[in-house]
């Protein structure tokens, strides 16, 4: 999987969609308490040091004496601005063209020109990067009688720093953030809490059904508690427990068929072993009897021989099958051993054989002899000469390859070859073999922790290969 | 002729054995139960015994070994199944060899024949002088006789040709396969357990010390060797 798509399931996955849904709630509910809280207080904040502004500017005004000669001068206008000054608040008077020094450099001309249409207005302005409150209104001429007083000309401007209310709103702010950093922690945390709780189950539940996928019949979910998840997990229990006995049973009646198979096979053999032990006095006999007795002597004694083979095949398939078939394992010379098999049956004439000298390989020498047999035998019956048989060594393995030079197997055959009882024609009921031999042959094979296969070759030919393990050993030491 | 004395419960087999072996020239007496078996053994004792395993009463087992504790008479066993524990441990209790049921009875005769011969003497090595020390060993082969430091040894038959086989050629390995071949005539592909039991009844007789033997050393790999001392 590449990193893309890794990080696409991740992000599909329920553990990271709980942790993403829960982080966002409570993200976006502690932004908004937070904001909201923020921006009011800020707002109340400003507008109060607005408030007293204004009010401590107009009630200083109210204290000044009378204005002197219009226009004023210069000195009286530094007079008022000092009058009106003090710790927090820098005054600034204005006459047209005329002001007094000090407080700011410039003052915002749209402020001016509201001052001087005779509103009392404020404004905040930044002065190198700190934040400062300028309230503007004019001088008004008190006239005798109680008459609308007069605009006099003369524009008051005070300045006052904003810096500890900036204080304040900052650390407002800092409060702000620092509540949605603990929101967001405890977001997280609730996630990781309800996703154990969630996923805990989910991920039991999927190592039990792995287990069970694997084979393993006995494998259970724990269920915890009552909710939806604990009742799939008694659910997958009952299922598996069901299964379970299912396959119990299944199998129970396997192993009585066949330990049926293996205890008719036994009861077979005592009386064909009393028959086997007079075949031989029926064939002496039969050449004497007369007609139709002959014949039924020599029936008899050939159908003997192939029941013997028939029960003799069947008990060795159901010992493979009850698991009771066991290796007598001696060292032994491949060559000379597969030379012994086509000599005790006479064929070393007709197999043409190319074996390596001197190769010592430890198996059960009986069951390389039935195995070797069965598959020359195999190609002598139903193949065509030359029948061969090669051995070749290789680091770890022996192959035994059998091969003639008929027509080779069909390909629909191949696959079924090795089936009990298999007859690739049809036409012919009953064949020399009693139709195991193949499969007691592979069995065989592989109790040795080998193999046997079947392939054709080019051009022409079916060829059987037994593959044997060599596990590199030292022969020679003295015991 | 010989005289086989058959020990087989089953009266089918026993009946069709007798008959065989009867055809193929030979005396046979046969018996029902082991403990008939060992009264017709003692009132007449054979050449060679065809015992049963799977008997009622007294088993094949036990029947072997007090033949064994009696004689060196030459026994082989049928078995019902070449099972690999019934086989063992019918070797282990002395038999020589074994056939499975159901047997060919030119097989079982060759086995008997076998046996026979192995009991019969030792004509097969002429090279070497019939008198040999190897150690506190002393072979006779003409006489057939074994003594360990003066006291003659008790060999059934199939032990004393197999340690005539090996000491033959002192130093030499023979696989399991070839001593099969020499001594129990079998063909190539014979049970390797037959040698192995033998050469355990063996080394019991022979050696000092079985678990550390002298005469008949394993070669691992390869099989058996007489010496060197």
């Amino acid at each position: 999987m590449n990193p893309a798509a890794r990080l696409l399931g991740e992000a599909r996955s329920l553990r990271t969609r709980l942790l993403l849904a829960f982080t966002l709630l409570g993200v976006s509910t502690a932004v908004l308490v937070a904001g909201v809280d923020y921006v009011q207080a800020r707002d109340v904040i400003l507008q109060k040091t607005q408030d007293t502004a204004v009010q401590t500017l107009t009630a200083r005004i109210e204290t000044l004496p009378g204005l002197g000669a219009t226009p004023p001068n210069q000195a009286e206008l530094e007079e008022i601005s000092g009058r009106l000054s003090d710790r927090d608040d820098t005054a600034i008077a204005v006459y047209r063209d005329r002001r007094s020094a000090g407080g700011l450099d410039t003052l915002p001309p749209e402020l001016r020109a509201a001052v001087r249409e005779g509103n009392v207005v404020w404004q905040r302005v930044s002065v190198a990067g700190h934040p400062v409150l300028v309230i503007g209104t004019q001088l008004r001429l008190t006239r005798p009688g109680g008459a609308t007083p007069l605009p006099s000309g003369l524009e008051i401007y005070s300045v006052r720093s904003l810096d500890p209310e900036q204080l304040s709103i900052g650390r407002l702010a800092a409060r702000a953030w620092l509540t949605g950093a603990v929101a967001l922690i405890f977001a997280v945390l609730l996630a990781l809490l309800a996703g154990r709780g969630v996923l805990g189950p989910v991920r039991e539940l999927r190592r039990a059904t792995n287990r069970l996928g694997k084979g393993d019949l006995t494998a259970r979910a724990r269920v915890r508690g009552t909710d939806e998840l604990a009742d799939v997990a008694r659910t997958f229990n009952n299922t598996a427990e069901m299964l379970e006995r299912h396959v119990g049973d299944l199998r129970r009646m396997e192993s009585e068929a066949r330990r049926f198979v293996a205890d008719v096979s036994h009861e077979l053999r005592t009386p064909l072993a009393a028959m086997t032990a007079v075949t031989d006095v029926l064939d002496d006999e039969a050449q004497r009897l007369p007609g139709d007795a002959g014949r039924a002597a020599r029936l008899v004694s050939e159908e003997t021989h192939k029941l013997t083979r028939l029960v003799n095949d069947l008990i060795e398939v159901s010992r493979f099958d009850t698991g009771t078939a066991t290796l007598v394992l001696d060292d032994v010379d491949v060559a000379e051993a597969i030379r012994a098999t086509l000599r005790a049956r006479g064929w070393s004439d007709d197999v043409e054989t190319d074996l390596p000298v001197g190769v010592v390989v430890r198996l059960d020498p009986r069951r390389l002899d039935m195995i070797i047999a069965n598959l020359v035998s195999n190609a002598l019956r139903h193949g065509e000469p030359p029948v061969s048989v090669r051995a070749h060594g290789r680091p770890g393995r022996l192959d035994i390859e059998v091969s003639d030079g008929g027509p080779g197997l069909a390909p629909d055959v191949l696959p079924q070859v090795f089936d009990r009882f298999y007859k690739a024609d049809t036409a012919r009921a009953r064949s020399e073999g009693s139709g195991l031999g193949l499969a007691i042959a592979r069995e065989n094979a592989r109790l040795h922790r080998g193999d046997l296969t079947a392939a054709n070759r080019s051009p022409a030919g079916a060829a059987f290969t037994l593959h044997l393990p060599r596990p590199d050993s030292e022969p020679g030491d003295v015991r | 002729m010989s005289r086989v004395l058959l020990i087989e419960d089953d009266r089918a087999v026993r009946t069709g054995l007798e008959l065989a072996l009867t055809r193929q020239g030979h005396a046979v007496d046969a018996a029902e139960t082991g403990e008939r078996g060992l009264e017709l053994l003692r009132a007449a004792p054979p050449d060679v015994v065809v015992l049963d395993l799977m008997l009622p009463g007294m088993d094949g087992f036990e029947i072997c070994r007090r033949i064994r504790t009696g004689g060196e008479l030459p026994i082989i066993m049928l078995t019902a199944r070449n099972d690999d524990m019934d086989v063992v441990a019918g070797l282990e209790a002395g038999a020589d060899d074994y056939v499975v049921k159901p047997v060919q009875p030119r097989v079982l005769e060759a086995r008997i024949r076998a046996v026979l011969r192995r009991s019969g003497g030792g004509s097969a090595n002429v090279g070497p002088p019939p008198l040999e020390r190897h150690g506190g060993l002393t072979i006779d082969r003409a006489a057939l006789v074994v003594t360990k430091l003066g006291a003659p040894v008790g060999l059934a038959p199939t032990e004393l040709r197999l340690l005539l086989e090996l000491s033959a050629t002192p130093g030499r390995v023979l696989s399991r396969q070839q001593l099969l071949e020499l001594v129990w005539e079998h063909d190539y592909l014979g049970d390797s357990r037959l040698v192995d039991a033998c050469v355990q009844r063996l080394r019991a007789k022979i050696e000092n010390d079985s678990a550390a033997p002298v005469y008949i050393q394993t070669v691992r790999g390869f099989g058996y060797r007489f010496g060197p001392l």
